[in-house]
């Protein structure tokens, strides 16, 4: 059994047995819904509804029913798109990265990000296919054989590497959550009494019983998955920052952006997993398993990555001014002081002044900070990539093809839509499946829990006691 | 001689632990052994060999590499290649740092998905099957060690159950 140092806080309050594991964990999911849950569910459902009916609209009339425009030919769907996709990296890095880091704080928040990660990617996956204009010619975006002579597709094209990069993240996040989340199904399964529930969760779980080989083949395939998942996630969103950085645009052609939107990445998926799990604890009881400790962690990486965003920011403005290109300083001047200045001093203040405030013991512990820090984040890091492509675009090299951009009702709607598809699939993830790795979480009880913990402490301070009397 | 299967079940790991080390050492053979969550050092107690599963995604991973640079090999440069932007077209030296990004993805996900397609098939957990563990109870908090051994050492496997602390003994 590993020992872990007494001076490390536990990370399962209260006396738990690994029988309370299961039935903590299982409650949510065997006992009835709450108001509150049918309450949000429903409020969720109106929005994802609102969505699809803005999506069939924009697809039956055409892209025309969007603001973008000549200049602005990237707007709110790009923007979103990189929002969701950067929102959905947390996940992965919690599973992966934490996992290759053996950080056991990240088994009680796994299940939960990289269910978000999914449903993020998902939401992602929406803005992309549709603002091709034409989305039943998507098919178009793959190497497949065709009757044009086979006319293929430009491996040389980021828009390319993103085809390949977004498809192969969101399957082996998939693969990832999935695999984890059949011993869980095993656990309801065998507890299940009802039939259909004990059907449908012996489908899920794949007829897994826990033995020895099965387990030994489980932890090596996490290792391995953890191990291809984290340049995963480090490509995937680098790639997507090549969307602009290879470009010749000012202000999108520079190389900083690929560390750059990662760690913005990272910084807003952390803010997204905080928003969701504040509630989801608090709504499930689950406060002995994601205890402070697990929040100030988190918060701990929003610091770091709100610095290195923050470091990011700086590093542009000052290279736009040491180039001496006058297109790229213009680029900077127009963000802060042209027609868009309000949506770069929201970026500014959300992403860099705010996150600061976490250097505070007191402010990183404290609940509700937290939670509407979470939120501030996320308006931050909208209003980061909306100021990337918006205000860059609608001032490019030629003032005579200066442009403006409003959002119509319908940019704004299929972005409403995929908050509610979000919410509604996070919601039906919460009630039908176990939210924290159960079975992970009770490998680490005896080492890290708290009960366990103390009586350790006990017995070493008797032993030193009687050692030295 | 005719068969017997034990099944002892436990209340926790350590004793579990403890006995399956100490009935290896007696020379009995342990066919497997049930837990809510994977025991440090079990494998090595119960002689589980080292899984081979992480080379076979390595032998995948080369595969999807193969086969994105055949793929762009063929599409870029052998079958039609075009003048885009003025790149080399006619040269995949040239353009492999383009083509790294699809190499990569296309690697990372031919070793995951066929790593995992194998360790599903492998341990044949499929949807449709029956569950694997004979008792319930074990994705719970019980653990569950399964010995088939003679009929004739069976009273020697039960004392060595009963000390080592399993809760309960069953036969099959």
């Amino acid at each position: 059994m590993q020992h872990e140092s007494e001076i490390r806080e536990p990370l399962i309050l209260g006396k738990k047995s690994y029988h309370q594991v299961t039935e903590d964990i299982v409650r949510p999911i065997e006992g009835k819904a709450s108001k509150h849950w049918y309450m949000l569910l429903t409020a969720s459902i109106i929005c994802f509804l609102w969505g699809i009916g803005c999506l069939c609209y924009t697809i039956g009339t055409g892209i025309g029913v969007w603001g973008s425009n000549n200049g602005v030919d990237w707007a709110w769907d790009i923007t979103n798109f990189v929002w969701w996709i950067g929102i959905g990296h947390a996940g992965t890095l919690i599973s992966a990265v934490l996992l290759l880091f053996r950080q056991k704080w990240r088994m009680a928040i796994n299940r939960s990000a990289e269910a978000m990660t999914i449903f993020a990617v998902m939401c992602a996956a929406i803005f992309v296919l549709l603002h091709t204009g034409r989305p039943w010619l998507d098919y178009w975006l793959f190497p497949l054989p065709n009757q044009f002579g086979s006319l293929w597709v430009n491996f040389n094209s980021p828009l390319m590497w993103d085809v390949f990069a977004v498809s192969t993240y969101f399957s082996v996040s998939l693969v990832f959550w999935y695999t984890g989340l059949i011993p869980d199904f095993a656990m309801i399964r065998d507890r299940a009494v009802k039939p259909f529930a004990k059907k449908m969760y012996g489908i899920m779980s794949f007829a897994w019983g826990g033995s020895a080989r099965h387990w030994s083949r489980f932890e090596e395939v996490s290792l391995v998955l953890a191990g291809l998942s984290t340049p995963l996630v480090f490509s995937v969103h680098s790639i997507v920052s090549t969307d602009f950085a290879t470009s010749v645009v000012p202000g999108w052609h520079t190389t900083i952006f690929p560390p750059y939107f990662v760690a913005g990445a990272v910084f807003s998926g952390f803010a997204m997993v905080l928003t969701l799990l504040l509630i989801m604890r608090k709504i499930y009881n689950l406060e002995n398993y994601i205890t402070i400790k697990h929040i100030e962690y988190m918060n701990i990486v929003i610091i770091v990555t709100g610095s290195i965003v923050g470091v990011a920011y700086l590093t542009e403005l000052f290279i736009s001014w040491y180039s001496g290109v006058e297109y790229e300083q213009y680029a900077f001047l127009n963000r802060a002081t042209g027609p868009y200045w309000w949506a770069y001093a929201a970026m500014m203040t959300c992403n860099v002044i705010s996150p600061q405030l976490f250097w505070s013991k007191k402010l990183r512990t404290n609940l509700m900070f937290t939670f509407v820090m979470s939120i501030i984040v996320n308006i931050g890091m909208w209003f980061e990539r909306f100021v990337i492509i918006v205000p860059t675009l609608c001032r490019t090299f030629l003032p005579s093809s200066w442009n403006m951009y409003h959002p119509t009702f319908v940019d704004i709607g299929i972005y409403t839509g995929t908050i509610g598809m979000f919410f509604t699939f996070f919601l039906l993830f919460t009630r039908y499946f176990p939210v924290i790795a159960q079975a992970e979480l009770k490998s680490i009880m005896k080492s890290s829990g708290q009960e366990y913990k103390e009586k350790h402490a006990a017995h070493s301070n008797d032993a030193y006691n009687a050692g030295h009397h | 001689m005719s068969k017997v299967v034990i099944h002892a079940i436990y209340d926790d790991e350590e004793p579990l632990l403890a006995n399956a080390k100490q009935i290896r050492s007696q020379g009995f053979r342990i066919k497997d052994v049930f837990t809510p969550f994977p025991v440090h050092g079990l494998d090595a107690a119960i002689g589980v060999p080292r899984t081979r599963i992480a080379i076979c995604a390595f032998i995948y991973g080369l595969t999807g590499a193969s086969l994105a640079t055949l793929m762009m090999w063929y599409m870029m440069i052998g079958d039609w290649p075009t003048d885009v932007g003025g790149k080399p077209s006619f040269s995949y030296y040239m353009n492999v740092p383009a083509f790294i990004p699809i190499t990569f993805e296309s690697t990372v996900l031919c070793a995951a998905h066929g790593m995992a397609i194998t360790f599903f098939l492998r341990s044949w957990l499929v949807p449709g099957a029956k569950a694997k563990n004979p008792d319930p109870r074990t994705t719970d908090d019980k653990f569950m060690m399964v010995i088939e051994t003679k009929e004739e050492n069976r009273a020697t496997i039960e004392g060595l159950l009963k000390n080592g602390g399993a809760s309960e003994i069953h036969y099959k």
